[in-house]
């Protein structure tokens, strides 16, 4: 099974600023294993979150993304304790979601 | 006889699949952007992925931000952060033009985030990095070159 994502979240004013690191291979399809043979294509497709219930950001990648990706991005309206969501979905359609809250800075 | 039972069977059977698909495209998520764009995806040139998107007629701009390393040492994990002062931003395209499938991803931040993503991709070699932003139904567009050294010296 997959690894939960390690997200942090930290509130600059009324701007979340979100730092994700999701485990996750990111097979591009072109790597051969051990034996020689081509490692096929597995990576993370679509990754989505919301605040508070209400989606914020939406993302459509490819494997040109790293291994175990990290991502950072921010929304704007939130204040400390608010609910972020991220979730995850992959080319064999297996699926994560993890949670935080949003904390204060300096905490 | 018999054959006009099975032909009937046979389409109350077709409505059937047509209803379930249907059901099943409403329970998906709601998405500001279409579904995961394969055609992009999977085109080999730049501008190739960008007509797939619908932005091949994007305009340079100096309004769009983009830091990543001028030579990377490390082709695996190159960190990107892309900031758009376009104002009215929605979205926010990666390509990395000398890649086998240069696009890399889009980051829709249309639904209350700021026009700014930090991403880590892997690069080939040596390679453009493209950025278009598309603000207003417009689509704008700023690169910046990244230089990979395979042998991890800095040479």
């Amino acid at each position: 099974m997959t690894e939960p994502m390690k997200i942090r979240v930290t509130l600059q004013g009324d701007v979340a600023d979100v730092r994700v690191l999701m485990a996750h291979p990111m097979e591009t399809g072109q790597r051969k294993d051990a034996a020689g043979k081509i490692v096929p294509l597995h990576f993370i497709q679509t990754i989505s979150a919301q605040l508070n219930g209400k989606t914020v950001f939406n993302a459509d990648v490819s494997q040109a993304v790293s291994r175990n990706p990290v991502f950072a991005f921010k929304v704007k309206g939130a204040k400390t304790g608010d609910k972020v969501v991220i979730t995850w979905t992959d080319n064999k359609g297996e699926k994560r979601t993890d949670e935080t809250v949003v904390r204060a800075a300096g905490s | 006889m018999h054959d006009t039972r099975r032909t009937v069977l046979k389409a109350i059977w077709a409505i059937g699949v047509l209803a379930s698909a249907a059901g099943a495209g409403l329970l998906s998520p709601v998405r500001a952007f279409a579904a995961w764009n394969k055609g992009a995806f999977e085109a080999k040139s730049t501008i190739d992925a960008m007509k797939a998107l619908g932005v091949a007629n994007a305009e340079d701009s100096k309004a769009i931000e983009i830091r990543a390393p001028e030579i990377a040492e490390n082709g695996a994990v190159v960190p990107i952060d892309i900031t758009s002062n376009v104002p009215g931003t929605t979205a926010i395209a990666v390509f990395i033009e000398k890649n086998p499938f240069p696009y890399a991803g889009s980051f829709d931040v249309s639904q209350g985030a700021v026009p700014y993503v930090h991403l880590r991709v892997k690069i080939g070699e040596s390679s453009p990095v493209r950025v278009v932003v598309t603000a207003g139904g417009k689509h704008y567009m700023s690169a910046k070159e990244v230089k990979v050294t395979i042998g991890g010296c800095g040479g």
